[in-house]
């Protein structure tokens, strides 16, 4: 049997640190060995017995079951149930201590295992530092308070004249406002001014601006996201003007982008809170970033969050061809889920199965459900992806399998209405209505989810395909056509002004 | 039940801050509190049953047991026989782990009893800072922090 102890002490309070380590399922977010990570059968991640199903960057892949878990001591077991690494009979114990004598943590990961004869020292070796070591590396780095000397640093860094603010001066841009609720008549282009950046705010020169039916509906007022006269626009890209005091993830000309309220992205420049902007890393332009984060962070909530997708599991996607209904079919797909998607037309049907749906069902003389249940040999879809709302609400329901999930998510339809809860009974269903926000409220959370995306369409689980580009002026003839059903792909609007003269 | 949890990282292998901590009769030697010691009946300081017996800097006087020592887990268990506190059923674990990242060593000192709960704040506090949090920075100034 070998042995493997390794063990650090993290300036951090425990609870900052448990916080990280006790989500099982949650190591795909700071460990670097682990590429992505779900839990097998919708467990939850602190049952114990879950199984946490993962695969390394080289694309070995592990099974792991919890054990253990400890809240009161700030420790859990767990053992592989199996990998494509020859690691046998393997036990891990992860174990936090508070050190009192200056608010720290003391971490201890250790392990028992076998391995094939002659590979002890190297199965060791990389048990060691890949993984244990590598981890204490990832974790410290997102919790520990910067020392003295890198605050100062990171001071210096600030106050030097190239991150002043540009002499208070306000830069002039182009911004579509909305006066009344309404037609796509009333996105009006007009003048804006973005200020120079207060404490804990960033400008932005925007390059392109993510158009989503969510700003359909801000604009005719069914949500009540956007008080007029007003801004609309959820997500942009663009590069870092200048910041404000206290701002330290961000730096002028860092290729950035966000997603997420309060409305305003319609515009050239922008001035805003900096916690939900995040940096683009290299291989995502900025086009890119404004056409897939809104959708791509809602799909890997839906896949990841509200339902851990396993492989094995039948998925269905409404609007498969959609915007969130495309990336939704490559993803699951690439989990080794089986997608249905469920369309309309066949042209739809066509870019459903490029995306991944191994079946596509449309409009015929069997219902919704009695196709669902022909695919999948009378037993339903596991799990339902439902942003069509009023019109679909009772098949999904009816296409459910026994305990399966019905995640509604939109209502393109119309509004689902008053429902009778009592039909979850038929097959003891599960009914989820996530709302975007309480998923990507926080920087920790929008960025784990905006990195776990960045590396899908690295990888190309997820690509991203921009089917039209309009004028940021020309923003009514974008509703017009996404309202009309004429969009492929994502729209964006692309200002026109790149690089205007400071006023 | 009251319960009193210190714990420090020590600049120095585990093994070696060990050499000092094991000797159930060394405390004059490594914690401030304790002027003199002497182990009862002449026997070994780390046979388990011996009683060490030890008088503090201010005169106080404490029997203690050791109830269990483990040279492979770097800890030693005792309980209070005889004090001047107020506590029953003392019992106390000191325990070393080696933090494999440079050569430290994390030190976790923790004690449970009983007393008059109108005093259990104030023991709590005097136990922990002035004889364990002493203890452990008598041990970082000798082997380093």
């Amino acid at each position: 049997m070998i042995r493997v102890v390794r063990s650090t002490v993290i300036d951090a309070p425990i609870a900052a640190v448990w916080e990280f380590l006790r989500d099982f399922n949650g190591h795909d977010r700071w460990h670097p060995i682990v590429r992505r990570s779900f839990l097998e059968e919708s467990r939850r991640t602190d049952q114990v017995g879950c199984v946490r199903n993962f695969d390394l960057q080289d694309g070995a892949n592990v099974r792991e079951r919890l054990l253990t878990l400890s809240d009161r001591d700030r420790r859990f077991r767990y053992t592989i149930v199996d990998a494509d690494i020859p690691l046998h009979d393997y036990v891990a114990e992860v174990e936090l201590k508070p050190v009192t004598d200056g608010d720290r943590t003391f971490w201890r990961w250790s392990s028992a295992f076998n391995t094939p004869p002659g590979q002890e020292q190297e199965l060791a070796a990389l048990v060691a530092t890949e993984v244990y070591e590598a981890g204490f590396a990832a974790v410290r780095s997102r919790v520990e308070r910067p020392s003295a000397g890198e605050r100062q640093r990171r001071e210096a860094a600030r106050d030097a004249p190239a991150v002043r603010p540009a002499g208070g001066a306000a830069i002039a841009g182009t911004a579509i406002v909305i006066d009344r609720h309404g037609g796509a008549e009333e996105l009006r282009s007009a003048r804006t001014e973005a200020p120079p950046p207060g404490p804990g705010q960033v400008r932005l020169r925007q390059t392109a601006i993510g158009v989503n039916f969510i700003d359909v509906y801000c604009r005719t007022g069914y949500f009540e996201l956007l008080d007029t006269p007003g801004i609309p626009g959820l997500e942009a890209a663009g590069t870092v003007v200048d910041v404000g005091p206290g701002v330290r993830h961000l730096t002028p000309g860092q290729r950035v982008a966000y997603a997420c309220p309060p409305l305003g992205a319609y515009a050239s420049v922008r001035t805003m809170d900096a916690s939900p902007v995040m940096p683009l890393p290299d291989h995502i332009d900025e086009e890119t970033a404004a056409a897939a984060l809104l959708k791509g962070v809602t799909a890997e909530f839906l896949l990841h969050r509200v339902h851990a997708v396993a492989s094995g599991e039948t998925v269905l996607v409404y609007a498969p061809a959609g915007g969130v209904g495309r990336i939704l079919c490559q993803w699951a797909n690439r989990f080794g889920a089986t997608v249905i998607g469920a369309t309309s037309t066949d042209e739809k049907a066509r870019v459903a199965r490029a995306a991944g749906a191994h079946h596509v069902i449309v409009p015929g003389e069997k219902s919704l459900e009695e196709q669902v249940r022909d695919l999948t040999d009378g037993r339903g879809a596991d799990v339902i992806y439902d942003a069509v709302g009023r019109d679909s609400f009772a098949h999904s329901v009816a296409a459910l399998a026994v305990r399966g999930h019905l995640v509604s998510f939109g209502q393109a339809s119309g509004d689902i209405g008053s429902q009778d809860i009592s039909v979850l009974a038929g097959c003891s269903a599960t009914l989820s209505r996530p709302n975007y926000v309480h998923y990507t409220d926080t920087p920790e959370k929008f960025g784990a989810s905006a990195e776990r995306l960045f590396d899908a369409i690295e990888r190309r689980i997820v690509t991203v395909e921009i089917g039209q580009r309009f004028a940021l002026e020309k923003a009514a003839d974008a509703h017009r056509a996404l309202e009309n059903r004429a969009t492929t792909g994502s729209t964006v609007l692309i200002p026109a002004e790149q690089g205007e003269a400071e006023s | 039940m009251a319960r009193v949890y210190i714990s420090s990282v020590i600049g120095a292998p585990a093994d070696r801050i060990w050499q000092t901590v094991r000797d159930f009769n060394a405390l004059p030697d490594w914690v401030p509190a304790v002027r003199e010691s002497r182990i009862e009946g002449g026997q070994p300081s780390d046979q388990v049953g011996c009683v060490r017996a030890f008088r503090l800097q201010d005169g106080g006087f404490l029997r203690e047991r050791l109830l269990a020592l483990s040279d492979y887990d770097y800890s030693v268990t005792y309980s209070i026989l005889e004090s001047p506190m107020g506590v029953e059923n003392y019992i106390a674990t000191l325990k070393l782990v080696p933090v494999t990242d440079g050569d430290r060593t994390f030190a976790e000192w923790i004690a449970e009893f009983d007393c008059d709960p109108a005093a259990e704040a104030e023991l709590v506090a005097a136990i922990g800072n002035d004889v364990f949090q002493a203890a452990f920075d008598a041990l970082k100034a000798r082997f380093g922090s």
